[in-house]
């Protein structure tokens, strides 16, 4: 039998992994996603039987960020696994083949299964100038986008930048960058914002999908709920700190060393959607809070564009503050008039006495 | 854009610009408006001291009052200490305004302004409640004691409920409790919020026009 027709429970038992092991990965993912435990044998079951899911990874303005993340944290482990079982027929980072051969591979797999396949993006997508700021092999970013999503079954958004345009959308957006959504409407699309993005959210994502064939509930800006329904500063264990009014001043401070609450210091973590707080990063090693700096809110739509990653939430964005001093003028001469009118009136009665 | 970032972006500019704006118009109007003249004789010199006194001899009630508005007061009191308060305690609004004047001062902890924010808010209520059943109250009420009633009720209010994390998401909560004060900065200048300012004009020439005729402030 080819190695590709065969199914994951196939797989794993060709690997010799248990199906202890496999039940408890499966319960793993469960309970991530808030699937009821009681759904976990049957999940099981329908992902042993799932076969090889035909992905393409497309890799367009971006920075490998988000491919480093996916792949440095997969241990070999059953998550490794189920990563390798999708068959990834394209990443330009991660195959041998590359220029025409690469691009020969993508064709190939498009054919093969139209329809069928999962495109995976990172990067965004310009869209100034037909999109000229960001080509691959002679085609733009934004024509590879729309023939590929075409024959796609489901698109998933890899981090910021194809979830929202991310960094090379951020103001003055020269190259007019989008997300994927912003570019496709009539397919199944998933985001996974992040900069970068969690990698047992990409697991949990590409587990459902095999195991129930459809993406998992998403939030209103298309974010799998399960993992980006509570913000940062709800799981955040550093929240009695905030709820008892104990802030960093500074980073070096008594209360930063105390590790209190990082508001002041402009967290942005009560607006930011995303599970860092319970996965961490690195197999559970540390995320940014918990190494000392406040959450910049990266799994969220323009946040570089929020005036800065110091400045508190509840700080106002002023932009420039000419307004306000014209306005000031404006009511000064408004007062100003409207005096010498009511003076005028006030004379009138008093018949100039 | 997000509501949010509508809320902390142009929603606050715009809602300030007209504060401002508001704020001097009326200001400017009225002190320049040619002043009354007292033709009387001064009664007594230092009218300005009976204006100055005028600023705090209100601050309780003449005693054979105290009876019939002493609850009166207690909750006006209750209402403007509690904004006080919650406005320049709460370290979420500290930091608004330590972004603008640039050093940041000591804040309570968030459950003693949650509290403080409840009280507050229930005196607000009982405030309007007193206001709908008092026949006199009723009548001399029109509809800018109610919006200022209610301008100054809807912060306390969705404030709460964005601390509590009662909407179904934050940051829409929180862009709507922004959104809810800058419906109180806009508000202001043109209603009886404008008392925030002409309460010390008024009581000032008040107390001084008395004392030059001689009489108490
Ligand atoms: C220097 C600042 C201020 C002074 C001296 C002041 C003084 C007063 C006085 C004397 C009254 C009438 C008596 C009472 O009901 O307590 C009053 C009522 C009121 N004030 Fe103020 N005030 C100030 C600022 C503000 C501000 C900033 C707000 C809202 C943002 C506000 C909201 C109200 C309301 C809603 C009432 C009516 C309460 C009711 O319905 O009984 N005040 N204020
Ligand atoms: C200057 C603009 C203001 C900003 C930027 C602002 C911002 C905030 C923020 C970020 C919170 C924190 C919510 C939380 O703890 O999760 C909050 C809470 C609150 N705000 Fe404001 N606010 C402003 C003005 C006001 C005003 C004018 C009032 C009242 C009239 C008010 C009443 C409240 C209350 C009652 C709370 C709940 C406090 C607590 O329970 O700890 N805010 N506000
Ligand atoms: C519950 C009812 C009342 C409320 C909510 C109320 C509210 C206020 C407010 C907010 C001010 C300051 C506004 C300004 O300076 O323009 C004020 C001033 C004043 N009120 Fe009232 N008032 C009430 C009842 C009365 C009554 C019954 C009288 C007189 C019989 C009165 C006489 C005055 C006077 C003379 C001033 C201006 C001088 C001063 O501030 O001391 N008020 N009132
Ligand atoms: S550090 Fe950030 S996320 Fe954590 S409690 Fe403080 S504000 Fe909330």
């Amino acid at each position: 039998m080819k190695e590709h027709d065969l199914t994951l429970g196939e797989e794993l038992r060709r690997q010799g992994i248990s199906r202890r092991s496999f039940l408890k990965f499966c319960a793993g993912v469960a309970s991530s996603m808030a699937i009821p435990a009681a759904m976990v044998p049957a999940m099981a079951d329908s992902l042993a039987q799932a076969r090889r899911q035909p992905a393409i990874m497309m890799a367009y303005q971006e920075c490998t960020g988000c491919l480093e993340s996916l792949t440095r944290s997969f241990a070999p482990t059953l998550e490794n696994l189920i990563f390798n079982f999708i068959s990834l027929d394209f990443q330009h980072a991660l195959q041998a083949a590359a220029g025409d051969q690469a691009v020969e591979a993508i064709k190939t797999s498009m054919k093969e299964n139209w329809g069928k396949y999962l495109l995976l993006v990172d990067g965004s997508i310009p869209l100034n100038d037909d999109g000229i700021y960001s080509v691959s092999h002679g085609q733009s970013h934004l024509d590879s986008l729309r023939e590929l999503g075409e024959g796609a079954a489901a698109i998933v958004s890899i981090g910021t930048c194809a979830s929202f345009g991310g960094i090379g959308a951020a103001s003055p957006n020269p190259t007019g960058a989008v997300g994927v959504d912003q570019i496709i409407t009539d397919k199944p699309i998933l985001n996974v914002p992040g900069c970068p993005p969690m990698p047992e959210v990409m697991t949990g994502v590409l587990t459902s999908f095999l195991a129930f064939g459809a993406l998992p509930e998403v939030d209103s800006l298309k974010r799998p709920r399960a993992f980006f329904g509570d913000t940062i500063h709800d799981r955040c264990y550093r929240r009695t700190f905030y709820d008892q009014g104990k802030f960093a001043d500074s980073f070096d401070d008594e209360g930063a060393r105390n590790g209190w609450c990082l508001y002041k210091l402009g967290c942005k973590g009560p607006i930011t959607h995303n599970a860092c707080a319970t996965l961490k990063f690195n197999e559970g090693v540390s995320w940014p809070i918990q190494s000392g700096h406040g959450c910049l809110g990266c799994s969220e739509p323009n946040f570089w564009d929020k005036e800065g990653f110091y400045k508190p939430l509840s700080a106002g964005q002023w932009g420039s503050a000419e307004g306000i001093a014209a306005a000031a003028a404006a009511g000064v001469a408004l007062g100003a008039v409207s005096a010498v009118m009511s003076r005028r009136n006030q004379n009138k009665i008093s018949g100039g006495k | 854009m997000t509501l949010l970032d509508f809320a902390r972006g142009p929603a606050m500019q715009i809602a300030i610009i007209i504060f401002v704006a508001g704020i001097l118009w009326r200001l400017v109007g009225v002190w320049a408006l040619r002043q009354k003249k007292d033709l009387s004789e001064a009664r007594q010199t230092g009218a300005w001291v009976g204006g100055l006194k005028g600023l705090f001899v209100h601050a309780w009630p003449y005693k054979p009052f105290v009876p019939k508005v002493g609850a009166q007061y207690i909750i006006g009191y209750i209402i403007h200490l509690g904004l006080f308060i919650v406005l320049i305690f709460g370290t979420p609004h500290m930091l608004f305004f330590a972004d603008i004047v640039g050093f940041t001062w000591w804040t309570l902890p968030g459950g003693v302004i949650t509290a403080v924010a409840v009280i507050t808010t229930l005196a607000l209520f009982v405030a309007l409640i007193k206001r709908l059943v008092n026949p006199v109250q009723r009548l001399i009420s029109n509809f800018d004691d109610y919006a200022t009633w209610f301008v100054t009720t809807a912060p306390f209010v969705t404030g709460l409920i964005t601390n509590m994390n009662m909407w179904p998401d934050y940051e829409t909560g929180l862009a709507i409790h922004l959104l809810s004060v800058w419906l109180l900065l806009i508000y202001f200048p043109f209603g009886k919020l404008m008392h925030s300012f002409w309460f010390v004009v008024s009581r000032y020439t008040t107390g001084s026009r008395f004392a030059r005729r001689g009489g108490m402030a």
